[in-house]
């Protein structure tokens, strides 16, 4: 099994769900207003979305904004972590890759990510 | 008179206090997080657009968090500034310390186009809590091997539960929690693992029990999280550590064993359980980098580094205040006494004022809570015998344990920095704020030498040192920053 929402129906917390939807590397995947993309990726049943240098797959690992494992980019934004930003209905996200070899150039400018020393990054 | 400006960064326990007894004692006060809505980890809400009925049920104390909040964000005297983070402190001359320039952006998380700002209080409050500390074994960089804090802010803060079959494991009583949200929300805890053995706990919680008597709120929380991991029959274990994680692209199973007083695992006692999600807490690291920018001297603590305060939670830096995580790991009650003390005496509200008596007391208590906490779940000095040639340890650069011990051999490469060179550990996108700590202690052990440590006065070159606190991409960065908005502007959305 992997990562779920709550069933709304079910929560002790009594709550509405607003749906929206986002497309992921072209995908539709659906998800509920006020979700992160982390939460909503999560919850669709994606553990993983982004590879490190070696290929290796990685998802959410702290959940606040501290480890950077979870990077997507968000309508053309590089470097966004997705545990910290909201979903929009219609947000178009695609998934990163650091490996060396696999990536596709991006604009250097938007790529400097000052604070993230992310040249290698493609 | 004119009224002073008081600056808080954090809208958790610590930041929210502060704020509130700063307009108490009648400053100007702008509250800064970059959260969207107040409450930091403890008090993590659920987003607006859930509309939850009854969001009391996923937090302790709602009610009086709730009132405080309300108060604190309509204030006149206040501007609330959600989604707003400060990447940088800039002390105006170092030669002569004034309190520092703050510049923070505004706008969606890691947006491109967010506005630039700065501010120039007559006090800066920062209340910026802590993070997860966890050590590294073999597969923890595996999906579906989370934080403790991860599992907890997805649960809390949108609903989410990481797994159906979950272990939860590490040290400290932050694992009850965890475990007791997951269960709320459905999922099955295999097991709630602390690694500290009876003896150590025993040792660490009974020493002066008069002192956690006092500290009756925390003492209860918690005697309620293991009331229901009994009703859900979750087995407790202490003396037992998750020390790997296997699975293929993701985590399907862990290796559990017991561990001495050190966390030495006791041969043959390792078993394997099938799981689809780990969570994993090791205690806490306190987020150092903007202190540290500020020029605030650090001290040394068994639980690792910390913002040094005083009695008045005034740090090394004049009018400077520190509250909460980062001046110790003792709970969000702690944290509100000490948020409430320096946003008073930030305000420059009088010192000996009678009110301040039982928040000097309640800090205080949090305090020596403090100190127990750290002796009853240390870290065990074995645990890098968990440790292979080719486990992880900086996540961002994927730099295993092999390169630092050969880094580490090689005699022209001494210390932390060097390390970190020579292997990249720490140079990835989080900058050390997972490794670091953890870097340091192996590189040290292996050399030999301390690890280095930012020395008083001097600005740190340490593992804390990030002149850019949070990302800002060039182009706001090279964006003049805009005009102050209006000094009392608050916020309608809380
Ligand atoms: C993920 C997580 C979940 C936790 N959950 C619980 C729990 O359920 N129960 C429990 O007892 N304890 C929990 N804790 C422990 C928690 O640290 C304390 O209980 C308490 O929240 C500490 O209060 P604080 O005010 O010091 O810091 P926090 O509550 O951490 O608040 C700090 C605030 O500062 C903001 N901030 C940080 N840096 C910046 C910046 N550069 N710019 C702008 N804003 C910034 C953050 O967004 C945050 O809102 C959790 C800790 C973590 C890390
Ligand atoms: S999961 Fe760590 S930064 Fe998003």
């Amino acid at each position: 099994m992997s990562p779920r929402r709550v069933r709304a129906e079910s929560d002790a917390v009594g709550r509405q769900e607003l749906p929206l939807r986002i497309t992921v590397d072209g995908e539709p995947v659906d998800g509920i207003a006020g979700q992160t993309i982390a939460g909503v990726l999560l919850a669709s049943g994606r553990l993983a979305w982004r590879r490190g240098r070696s290929g290796a797959p990685r998802g959410v690992f702290c959940g606040i904004g501290v480890c950077f494992d979870c990077l997507v980019t968000v309508g053309g934004e590089r470097d966004v972590r997705a545990c910290r930003r909201r979903a929009h209905d219609g947000d178009v996200v695609t998934t990163q890759n650091r490996q060396p070899e696999a990536g596709r150039a991006t604009d250097p400018t938007e790529r400097k990510h000052l604070g993230l020393p992310g040249e290698e990054d493609r | 008179m004119t009224t002073r400006h008081v600056v808080v960064v954090g809208a958790g326990p610590a930041g929210l206090a502060a704020a509130e007894a700063a307009l108490a004692a009648g400053a100007r006060v702008t509250l800064i997080d970059s959260a969207d809505r107040p409450g930091g980890q403890y008090h993590r809400m659920l987003p607006e657009a859930y509309g939850a009925a009854r969001p009391e049920r996923l937090q302790h104390g709602w009610w009086a968090f709730d009132r405080r909040r309300r108060r604190v964000l309509t204030h006149p005297r206040c501007a609330w500034w959600p989604e707003t983070s400060v990447w940088a402190l800039e002390r105006p001359d170092p030669t002569e310390p004034g309190v520092p320039r703050v510049h923070v952006v505004r706008g969606p998380a890691d947006g491109g186009r967010r506005s630039r700002l700065r501010l120039d209080p007559d006090a800066l409050v920062l209340a910026v809590g802590a993070h997860d500390r966890v050590l590294p074994f073999p597969g923890w960089e595996l999906p579906g091997v989370f934080t403790a804090g991860a599992a907890q802010a997805l649960a809390k803060g949108e609903r989410v539960v990481v797994g159906d079959r979950v272990v939860v494991a590490g040290t400290g009583p932050f694992l009850l929690p965890v475990a007791a949200s997951l269960l709320q929300a459905g999922s099955r805890v295999l097991e709630v693992l602390e690694a500290n053995t009876a003896g150590t706990l025993a040792r660490g919680w009974a020493r002066r029990p008069w002192q956690l008597a006092a500290y009756g709120g925390k003492a209860g929380e918690l005697a309620e999280y293991t009331a229901l991991l009994l009703r859900h029959r979750v087995p407790c274990r202490v003396g037992r550590a998750v020390v790997e994680a296997r699975g293929d692209g993701r985590v399907e199973e862990v290796v559990t064993a017991r561990l001495r007083a050190d966390w030495s695992v006791v041969p043959g006692t390792e078993r394997t359980a099938p799981v689809d999600a780990v969570c994993v807490s090791h205690g806490f690291s306190p987020q150092l980098e903007l202190p540290v920018a500020a020029g605030c001297t650090l001290r040394s603590a068994p639980g690792g580094e910390f913002v040094a305060v005083d009695d008045d939670q005034r740090t090394s830096c004049p009018n400077v205040y520190a509250a909460g995580e980062i001046t110790g790991i003792a709970g969000a009650p702690a944290a509100r006494a000490e948020g409430a003390l320096a946003g008073w005496l930030a305000a420059g509200g009088v010192p000996d004022a009678l009110a301040l008596r039982p928040l000097r007391r309640s800090r205080d208590q949090g305090r020596a809570f403090a100190e127990r906490l750290a002796g009853a779940h240390p870290i065990g000095a074995a645990w890098p015998e968990w440790l292979r040639p080719e486990t992880v340890v900086c996540r961002c650069e994927e730099a295993d344990y092999a390169s630092l011990c050969r880094a580490a051999g090689n005699a022209a490469s001494r210390g932390a920095r060097v390390a970190k060179l020579e292997t990249r550990a720490g140079l990835g996108p989080c900058q050390g704020r997972i490794c670091g700590p953890t870097v340091a202690e192996l590189s040290a052990r292996l050399t030999g030498r301390p690890a280095e440590r930012p020395a008083e006065g001097i600005p740190a070159a340490g593992p804390h040192h990030r002149p850019i606190a949070q990302p800002i991409r060039l182009g706001e960065l090279a964006a003049a920053p805009e005009p102050l908005p209006g000094n009392t502007e608050s916020h309608p959305s809380m």
